[in-house]
């Protein structure tokens, strides 16, 4: 059940590359792996505090209003997590910029607090809210650290190409975003096509 | 900055789309067509402009006053929400056609991360009510544009039957939205 829940969001219905929600704060804070660690992170955190409480509260909110009700929740959260991040970590908080209070219009967090927390019990939606904000997480650290290896010739910090390599500025600017989001997504695709024409194959023998 | 130099940064400079990384959702998904564009378009322009009027009111004329700024999240959303839905009852009401033209993206709006966004980038600015509209007007006609550009690119690759089996649909937008990016970038420098 809990396994079942972490791998429903980390791989199987990951918010980026199978859902495709949640997709401004993907492209505008990956432009270096920290930034998009730093971002997941704090995702994660509002989707596990906001499925909890209104996973707990669902009996209670009237159905007429419970949009608003699950927006007054999530920006609670958010308002938390604004004021976690500029007294702990400024330098990220700085980086971040309105994307941290822009957590609140994320559609993951909604999408899940109206398609699972308002008609689950409080422990599973913990572990869809983990599960959903890992895979989001692994999402931006993977766009993170390709924009920035192309970028600037690091990850995380840490030097990875020879010296003689001429960054390519262009990957942290906005386009690489763009750029970078779309070559992976059609690399996904490429891969699932030809996973699925070898299942055919597979299966044609097996039929023979 | 003059309020022409705020318009043309806001459309152009950094739009909000191509540069600041705002809407996209509703930039990937509802630019299939130019007439659905253009009418996704005009509600965010609609949308945008009364609500940057309203989240400055709400926080200079409230929250500043009460010295409890660090609600601004909070407040902003619900005054975007709640306008959202006002807007949509009174423009059923007075103006049907209107009503059957933008109806369907109204309710969309309030997820639209770029009418919020553009409420905060005036607190953070500090602009003052005309400064904050002119913004307001510059940014939210920069995701008309972007848009309405992107939708018309996007009619013409349906037409391409020679493309990779797996750049279609989504990955050749994104490439498609990562070029005109880099167009846009040509703008940086335009207002020093």
């Amino acid at each position: 059940m809990i396994i079942e829940r972490l791998k429903n969001g980390i791989i199987k219905n990951n918010p980026t590359f199978v859902q495709v929600i949640g997709m401004c704060p993907t492209l505008a804070v990956t432009t270096s792996a920290e930034n998009g660690l730093g971002m997941g992170l704090a995702a994660t955190v509002v989707l596990m505090g906001s499925n909890v409480v209104i996973s707990a509260l669902k009996r209670l909110i009237p159905d007429e209003i419970r949009i608003p009700a699950f927006i007054i929740i999530i920006a609670t959260f958010v308002t938390l997590i604004q004021f976690f991040m500029q007294a702990f970590l400024p330098a990220l908080n700085k980086a971040l910029g309105i994307f941290i209070p822009l957590i609140v219009v994320n559609c993951i967090i909604l999408g899940r607090a109206e398609a699972y927390a308002s008609k689950n019990s409080v422990l599973p939606s913990l572990f869809d809210a983990i599960g959903m904000g890992l895979g989001f997480t692994l999402a931006l650290v993977v766009l993170g650290s390709i924009r920035e290896l192309l970028g600037t010739g690091t990850v995380f910090g840490m030097s990875l190409l020879p010296a003689t390599y001429n960054p390519a500025l262009i990957m942290i600017l906005a386009p690489g975003g763009f750029l970078t989001l779309g070559m992976l997504m059609a690399l996904i695709n490429f891969i699932n096509m030809k996973r699925k024409k070898e299942n055919e194959r597979i299966s044609r023998y097996a039929d023979a | 900055m003059s309020f022409f130099a705020i318009f043309i940064d806001a459309l152009l400079v950094h739009n909000i789309v191509l540069s600041r990384f705002l809407g996209i959702c509703p930039f990937l998904g509802v630019s299939s067509k130019v007439g659905t564009a253009v009418g996704m378009g005009l509600a965010v322009v609609f949308v945008i402009f009364l609500s940057s009027i309203m989240t400055w009111l709400v926080y200079n004329l409230v929250l500043v006053p009460l010295d409890i700024t660090y609600l601004s999240t909070l407040a902003f959303i619900l005054v975007i929400a709640a306008l959202v839905q006002f807007v949509e009852m009174v423009v059923r009401k007075k103006w049907e056609s209107l009503y059957w033209a933008l109806g369907i993206y109204l309710p969309l709006i309030t997820t639209n991360c770029a009418v919020l966004g553009v409420a905060v980038i005036n607190m953070n600015e500090n602009y003052t009510l005309l400064q904050a509209i002119v913004h307001s007007l510059g940014a939210s006609l920069g995701f008309l544009l972007a848009i309405v550009l992107m939708a018309g690119l996007r009619e013409r690759l349906q037409e391409n039957t020679n493309m990779p089996k797996a750049l279609q649909g989504l990955p050749i937008s994104l490439i498609t939205a990562a070029l005109m990016s880099i167009a846009f970038l040509g703008f940086s420098g335009l207002i020093s």
